[in-house]
């Protein structure tokens, strides 16, 4: 039975395999060597999902919006891009380049647009420009059939599919694309999830989360953030790290560190040890945000422009490895996927559970890619 | 009037094989059951006045004695019931208003024993807390505040007043007068060692259990017996008593002759006239008077306190609590229509109000639906049996839970229901000094501590079963509970799935 | 050393001191069996009444008149400080009933010798009885200052 993630209050555990590669300096990696270190993490997914995120892929619109599209009709192609035209000034449009292979199936229709607020609509609106972004995907996702927006930051772009990590990279010819930060998922869910949208990583504006755990805390954590005018349609742990991740930053403004204490937050008898003002301010995040713990195992790796930031829960129950080479940082579920690609590491560690471990690119690389953060 | 006599409901039957005429019985039955009759030469019971308390059965050394459930009937009848029939009886004799205790008895739906709890396998680890910190400490207040940095940009960490709970158990409120003072003695000493908090109820804060006011809710009743500056100060947080689940809607009555010595003291009432507490208070007739009076006591006490507003699950419950989280509130309380009582009259006890599973749902729900939900804290009372019904009420969306009939079990009540009597043989709801002091505190409060210990223990076992090793990962998971045997509108209701789904 | 005391605070007068005493030096069994129609000979009683009451028995005072007072040498201070009858060399002259201030000494059942307290280390519940049996805690064996 094919199964749509959220359906019929679907929900749908998975494993899963991560991994990330960063460029400090903003040297471009080449989209091959995520797809190189993600498959040989084979046997952590089972074919029913893989994809991407690379940050500094889009140099030449890096000012713009770039949303990826899934269409299921060329009827709802024309519904949704008369909708963008509503709100969007639309800069340039194109298919997602693609190759044909067996093992990759049914695919949907695949568009991409690079796009700007319209700046009468934008004022009109009140919102400040994330925010009417934000709500005009989710307008797409959940009001227009056969639509969805699978990736909408700017100089960044998601692409995955149902199907083997490796196969799908090979498909969205990744090779093509070079980008100062790439991360990888493959996806071991418990079901037969059919539908592309479900696949990782998982995306709102420029944050892109691909993580590998099952948490328990879900629905505490979900009917939290649904409070903050997020709706979790796919009912996975990505979507609502995801709008968790969103929230936290965007919203509450607080800082990377920050948001690690509230949802990998250490344990109270741990605060009761600190010193101040260390310890206030963690029984204050702890307290203010308690909702949004996340308990159960998980490892993520954040993208967001300019940096990447890989968290384990706080019990460390599921697998995660960060090793080292000049400016280049990889992050991995395994060691053989940075391995894989790098077989000289100067470094290798294993964070603790709640440790975020948070790269950056340096300052003149930031203004080189245009970052705003 | 003969025509009003009614066969004894329940009878002490005696074994004589076994009985060794100690006498212990006859000593102990503040209702005159048992007596050693020196012509016959032997212990004889009359079980008329039995209310069924259990003493005589616990402390009988030879356990010679028990108490049946009478097999006497009147001709069996399925709408006029013997309880229906004896209640016309009573009524016809006596003219008044039938009086009883402690919680609803009545066979409606008990929605906790309809929902189960999951559990890790494979996909997701169950935690050992054997191995691993599992948490169940628990802050109430308001979380809503918008964070403040300094000139530096480090967050300024301060927010409403919180109450800090050790495990997300309280002792409701409990009045000095509708119990004693050993039992409240005992309550206040079990949650300071407990790290948790009990509740004055409404007749003030006797002077010896100030020192026990980081552990004090302090109750502010329609009465308003016993307030003044020092009691509002005295607690770590007030409460706005708006109704109780076993008689929503109407007052309360003490009675004169409970009114004794200490009691009109910490009342602040005269010895002897009867403490009546209005049903309304006669200062709020609407939502906007009672946020005056949130403000009024936040006033006070300085804004120091969390303020608590507790009310009864009634019908429409959840407009009600909305309106109370954005009254200033710090906390709600909901007290469903099991909630236990000195005395209410039986037909409001048995017929007001709803469920507490029920309305905790539909508030939780509620107050996310207009994002309102990190105003308040919401805690439950009205029930809650067990260490599962906590589960499931902090899963539903409960931050806590208070508890009362289940500490007064602990200390020895077996729910005769008999409290308005005032002849309470566990030295609980009685005033009698005689009896009071059946009830050592310290004997009290180690069982208290133990029943809350046991409890915590097994929270933590089905947390760990659940992968969740920290309560607040719980709180409004609904996902973690199923039902059984719920219609699709109760599921609805619930917001759950049935068990299967 | 430990002793036995009694808060007459919470002293119900209920009386199961006494026959939980007598049963434990029955050397029986069985309660029913041990005490069921005789008249009992505790060696603890509850005085007052059912408004204030208090159990009593022997306090194994550290300078006991009663060991001092026997005539025989049957009453002496063990090792531990339990002041114990050796009913062999007692000879039934209540010397000591007459000496002790607090009535804590008694004949025994036949009136041949005396019987005391003796924390129940001459019987079979390994632990004073009566402090077993109290339901109300009101009778504690400990140590105090």
């Amino acid at each position: 039975m094919l199964l749509r993630e959220g359906e019929n209050g679907n929900r749908i555990p998975a494993g899963c395999a991560i991994s990330g590669i960063f460029s400090k300096s903003g040297t471009r990696i080449n989209g091959k060597q995520i797809i190189d270190s993600i498959s040989v993490m084979h046997d952590r997914s089972n074919g029913l999902g893989g994809g991407f995120a690379g940050y500094g892929i889009y140099p030449e619109y890096k000012n713009q919006y770039a949303f990826h599209v899934f269409y299921e009709t060329n009827e709802a192609k024309e519904i949704c891009e008369r909708y963008l035209d509503r709100h969007f000034d639309v800069i340039n449009l194109s298919k997602i380049p693609i190759r044909r292979i067996p093992e990759i199936k049914d695919e949907p229709l695949i568009w991409r647009y690079f796009v700007d607020p319209l700046r009468t609509r934008l004022a009109a609106s009140q919102l400040d420009e994330k925010e009417y972004v934000v709500r005009c995907v989710n307008r797409i996702n959940t009001k227009l059939d056969g639509c969805y927006v699978f990736s909408c930051g700017k100089n960044m772009g998601v692409f995955k599919a149902v199907g083997f990590p490796e196969d799908v990279g090979r498909f969205y010819r990744l090779n093509e694309y070079d980008g100062y930060c790439w991360t990888a998922h493959g996806r071991y869910p418990t079901n037969t999830p059919g539908w592309w949208g479900g696949a990782h990583p998982f995306a709102m504006l420029d944050y892109s989360i691909v993580h590998n755990g099952e948490i328990s805390s879900y629905d505490a954590n979900r009917r939290f953030i649904e409070m903050y005018g997020y709706k979790c349609n796919l009912l996975t742990d990505t979507e609502v790290i995801t709008y968790i991740t969103d929230y936290l930053l965007r919203k509450q403004k607080l800082s990377l560190e920050e948001m690690a204490s509230v949802v990998a937050a250490p344990f109270w008898s741990t605060i009761d040890h600190m010193e101040e003002p260390e310890k206030s301010r963690l029984k204050f995040l702890r307290n203010k945000f308690s909702s949004l713990l996340i308990t159960g195992p998980f490892s993520i790796l954040l993208g967001f422009t300019g940096g990447m930031m890989a968290l384990n829960d706080r019990l460390k129950l599921r697998s995660m490895v960060v090793g080292e080479k000049d400016d280049m940082v990889y992050i991995a579920s395994e060691e053989c996927a940075m391995r894989v690609i790098e077989p000289n590491l100067d470094t290798i560690w294993s964070p603790r559970g709640g440790e975020p471990v948070i790269v950056r690119l340096y300052d003149e690389a930031m203004e080189e890619i245009g970052g705003d953060e | 009037m003969l025509r009003d006599y009614l066969y004894p409901e329940y009878e002490a039957v005696r074994n004589p094989d076994l009985c060794i005429g100690c006498r212990a019985c006859e000593r102990q039955c503040s209702n005159e059951v048992h007596r050693y009759d020196s012509d016959l030469g032997k212990m004889v019971s009359d079980s008329t006045n039995c209310v069924d308390c259990q003493r005589c059965v616990c402390l009988c050394p030879t356990h010679a004695l028990k108490i049946v459930k009478s097999d006497h009937t009147f001709k069996l009848n399925a709408n006029w019931t013997q309880e229906a029939i004896t209640d016309v009886i009573r009524q016809a004799g006596t003219g008044a208003v039938l009086l009883s205790a402690m919680g609803n008895p009545k066979e409606y739906p008990v929605y906790w024993d309809k929902m189960l709890i999951n559990a890790s396998q494979v996909t997701n680890p169950s935690i050992d807390p054997l191995r691993e910190p599992m948490e169940t400490k628990t802050y109430l207040g308001k979380k809503s505040e918008e964070i403040q940095r300094d000139r530096n940009g480090n967050i300024i960490p301060e927010t409403s007043p919180q109450l800090e709970l050790e495990t997300p158990i309280m002792f409701s409120a409990m009045s000095y007068g509708s119990i004693s003072y050993n039992a409240h003695k005992s309550l206040a000493t079990a949650a300071e060692e407990l790290g948790i908090l009990y509740n004055t109820g409404e007749g003030g804060l006797h002077e010896d259990f100030y020192q026990y006011g980081p552990n004090t809710i302090v109750q502010v009743a329609s009465g308003r017996f016993g307030v003044h500056e020092d009691y509002l100060n005295a607690g770590a947080a007030i409460e706005i008593k708006m109704g109780q689940g076993a008689k929503p809607g109407i007052g309360g009555h003490l009675p004169g002759e409970k009114i004794v010595d200490d009691i009109s003291k910490t009342r602040m009432i005269p010895e002897g006239t009867d403490a009546i507490s209005p049903a309304p208070h006669h200062d709020i007739y609407s939502i906007e008077d009672l946020r005056q009076l949130v403000f009024s006591l936040k006033e006070a006490s300085d804004y120091k306190k969390p303020v608590i507003v507790k009310i009864a699950a009634v019908h429409n419950v959840a407009a009600i609590a909305s309106g109370i989280a954005r009254s200033g509130a710090d906390i709600i309380a909901i007290d469903g229509y099991r909630g236990g009582t000195g005395a209410a009259p039986k037909r409001i006890r048995d017929n007001v109000g709803i469920p507490i599973e029920l309305a905790l749902a539909s508030v939780d729900q509620r107050l996310r639906d207009e994002g309102i939900r990190d105003e308040v804290s919401v805690v439950v009372g009205g029930s809650i049996r067990s260490s599962t019904d906590v589960v499931k009420a902090i899963a539903l969306g409960a931050d806590a839970v208070y508890i009362a009939t289940s500490a007064l079990i602990a200390l020895g009540c077996h729910l005769c229901r008999s409290c308005q009597a005032g002849k309470c043989n566990w030295g609980i709801a009685t005033q009698v000094p005689e009896l009071v002091k059946r009830l050592n505190p310290a004997d009290g409060k180690e069982r208290l501590v133990n029943l809350v210990h046991a409890w915590t223990h097994e929270i933590k076992e089905m947390m760990g079963g659940m992968g969740i090793n920290s309560i607040e990962a719980l709180r409004g998971n609904r996902l973690m509970l199923r039902g059984i045997g719920l219609t699709n509108k109760e599921l609805e209701i619930l917001g759950i799935k049935h068990a299967g789904e | 050393m430990k002793r036995i005391y009694v808060n007459e605070e919470w002293c119900l007068g209920c009386h199961l001191c006494e026959y939980q005493c007598a049963f434990a030096n029955s050397g029986m069994d069985d309660m029913v069996k041990a005490l069921k129609g005789k008249t009992i000979h505790p060696r603890i009683q509850v005085e007052g009444d059912n408004k204030i009451s208090f159990a009593v028995n022997c306090r194994h005072c550290s300078d006991a008149r009663c060991v001092k007072g026997c005539i025989s040498g049957a009453l002496s201070r063990d090792k531990d400080g339990v002041v114990v009858i050796d009913t062999d060399k007692c000879v039934g002259c209540f010397t000591c009933i007459l000496s002790c201030p607090y009535g804590a000494i008694m004949p025994s059942s036949d009136h041949s010798v005396v019987q005391k307290c003796q924390l129940c280390m001459d019987n079979a519940s390994g632990e004073p009885a009566c402090v077993k049996g109290c339901p109300n805690r009101a009778i504690v064996y400990e140590e105090r200052i």
